[in-house]
């Protein structure tokens, strides 16, 4: 069984920044990552009065897998993401649960008015996926500034930390099989 | 990471909501509660205590500005946040009104709910530890009971105020009841001593075998039963004030140990061999005549010359009778105040009754007469029948030894304490009111 599955949802254009996410999965986690389609219809999660997609929803996607699923199930999207009762979100997680999701959307400087940053872009993406993930291990949101489960609510936060978990939360990943001991 | 960082409490009647909710504050530590409705939620706080409640303005049965009355008659300094739709930002200001902490439209802003949450409860936590201080600085704040316009009162306060700033041992002298606690507070309160706690030890209230542990402490295996280490009271009063009532008590064994302590500043515990260095000052009180123990040989002049550099005697209440109305309102505000009774004042004739009478247990035993009335009458006027039987009986009327003296002052009594009422007195005194007009004329007593 496979470590992670990564599931690209309204994500067709961009298959190499998918494949360089995985990668560095693969060794934040010391684990595989395999590539899969979705199994649902992505459409099912918009919220026409909103024009976004629904979190919880793709996570309910995510989670009703027909297939083995992996330990971990992330989706990764381009369009912009919402919960039932906030503006937006950057992803969404199963605290302590197998799924997460990590949303492209507003990771983007342009939606700012500021010029395309492609590498900032995949910068941002990487460690929201960490943190996603980090969340279906368990981990809460941390105050050590540069640990990547500090909560960003703007995406500048997120220059303020780093890809890697601090020490006492890579102890609560070690222990949730996260990492390995030797790490 | 941090874990517990509040306890947030989600009540709202759509479950995408309470979820969505639930896990965001879970995810930054909180400890969450849910409920989908005021009943539910009422019993959520019964069930925990909350650090803010995220409260649904708009829900079926109770709504949210009612639920938020209910919870605050509970908790009036329970933060709530009112999460309404745009179509309600009237009630949400009607709930700002009425005490809620803030209100949010729905879709929140995450960052904005946040920091929100975040404030609320910071404040909780600052409001929990205000409480917290102002309980245990109590002790800090000078006395604001020691009431008394009296010269004899005066005099006293004079004493204790220039006493205090020194590190001087005080010997405070007076009856039972009349307020030696209250000045060892005050002049502890108003030392360098104060940011130190004071340690009473009623040296009469303590068995003399359990005294020496009570005061030096113990290691332990000391004694059988002394399963720990214990710090006694003298430890206890390092850096502070050490108050010890009914000094005249002790024991000759115990007045050989102290009176070594309060010269050396230095013991060691029962059972210890290491000695202990403390320092504290030492205030005394006692209702004895310790001249009197002195000479009988039961208190050492060695010790009683130590304790008694500065003595304060406080007068007893019958002494200072003009304190009393002062301190009758001052008490009975105090009490209206605790038991939450509508109390404003006191009837002439009860307020004559307690400046006659003679207050054998002094301030003390006025507080209980006063406490008492308060429990018994009816406000918002104490009367002379709310007030003890002892106070009635015995207010000191001038009553001659002839038989026609006790009933011209009976007759005199019943009347104050019925207001004049003759027909009221006559069944009192169980005579017919013709025969109490009679008397009336005959004593020549003011109706």
């Amino acid at each position: 069984m496979p470590g992670i599955d990564i599931v690209p949802i309204y994500f067709a254009d961009r298959e190499e920044m998918l494949r360089r996410l995985g990668a560095l999965l693969e060794r934040d986690f010391e684990t595989s990552v395999r590539y899969r389609n979705p199994w649902f219809d992505p459409e099912g999660s918009f919220d026409s009065s909103r024009g976004q997609y629904n979190s919880t929803t793709v996570l309910k996607q995510l989670l009703d897998d027909p297939q083995e699923p992996a330990s971990r199930t992330l989706g990764v999207t381009s369009v912009d993401l919402f919960t039932p009762v906030l503006t937006y979100v950057f992803g969404e997680a199963q605290l302590g649960g197998r799924a997460a999701v990590v949303s492209l959307h507003r990771l983007r400087s342009d939606v700012y008015g500021l010029p395309p940053d492609e590498a900032l872009l995949f910068e941002r993406l990487h460690k929201e996926a960490v943190h996603e993930l980090g969340h279906t291990f368990g981990l809460l949101h941390c105050r050590s500034i540069g640990c990547v489960m500090r909560a960003s609510a703007y995406a500048e936060d997120i220059e303020l930390k780093t890809a890697g978990f601090c020490e006492m939360c890579r102890s609560v990943l070690r222990r949730a099989g996260g990492v390995s001991e030797r790490t | 990471m941090e874990r517990d960082v509040g306890g947030v409490l989600i009540v709202d009647d759509e479950f995408s909501v309470r979820d969505s909710l639930l896990n965001w504050f879970r995810k930054d530590g909180y400890r969450t509660g849910v409920a989908q409705d005021a009943k539910e939620a009422l019993a959520r706080l019964e069930e925990a205590s909350w650090d803010v409640v995220l409260l649904d303005i708009k829900m079926p049965g109770m709504d949210g500005l009612e639920l938020q009355r209910r919870i605050h008659d509970v908790e009036p300094d329970l933060p709530v946040i009112m999460i309404t739709a745009f179509a309600s930002v009237e009630s949400a200001v009607q709930a700002l009104k009425e005490g809620a902490f803030d209100y949010v439209t729905k879709p929140i802003d995450p960052d904005d709910l946040s920091h929100l949450v975040r404030r609320a409860v910071e404040r909780r936590r600052l409001q929990r530890e205000n409480v917290q201080l102002r309980r245990s600085v109590e002790h800090l704040a000078t006395p604001t009971t020691i009431i008394g316009a009296s010269p004899q009162m005066s005099k006293v306060l004079e004493l204790v105020m220039s006493v205090a700033e020194t590190d001087t041992t005080v010997l405070i002298r007076g009856e039972s009841g009349t307020g030696k606690e209250l000045i060892a507070q005050t002049i502890h309160a108003n030392s360098r001593r104060r940011y130190f706690p004071i340690v009473p030890v009623n040296c009469g209230a303590v068995p003399e075998s359990l005294l020496e542990s009570e005061l030096f402490g113990h290691e332990k295996g000391a004694f059988t039963g002394a399963q720990y280490r214990r710090k006694g009271k003298l430890e206890m009063a390092d850096g502070g004030t050490l108050f010890l009532d009914e000094v005249g008590t002790i024991s000759p064994q115990m007045q050989v140990n102290l009176l070594r302590v309060i010269e050396t500043k230095e013991f060691t515990r029962l059972g210890g061999t290491k000695p202990v260095k403390v320092d504290f000052r030492v205030l005394c009180a006692t209702n004895q005549d310790l001249e009197q123990l002195t000479k009988e040989g039961k208190f050492r002049e060695d010790l009683y010359f130590r304790i008694n550099v500065v003595s304060i005697s406080l007068p007893p209440l019958r002494d200072r009778r003009e304190d009393i109305p002062l301190l009758a309102q001052h008490l009975l505000a105090k009490y209206a105040q605790e038991m939450n009774r509508p109390f404003t004042g006191f009837e002439s004739a009860a307020m004559d009754l307690l400046v006659r009478y003679n207050w054998p247990g002094n301030v003390r035993e006025l507080a209980n007469a006063v406490e008492r009335a308060l429990v018994v009458g009816k406000a918002p006027t104490i009367h002379a029948d709310d007030l003890p039987v002892r106070v009635n009986e015995n207010s000191g009327h001038s009553v001659g030894d002839s038989l026609a003296d006790v009933e011209k002052a009976q007759i005199q009594l019943i009347l104050e304490r019925t207001h004049g009422n003759v027909t009221r007195a006559a069944e009192i005194l169980k005579i017919d009111r013709v025969t109490l007009y009679n008397k009336i004329k005959k004593f020549g007593l003011r109706n």
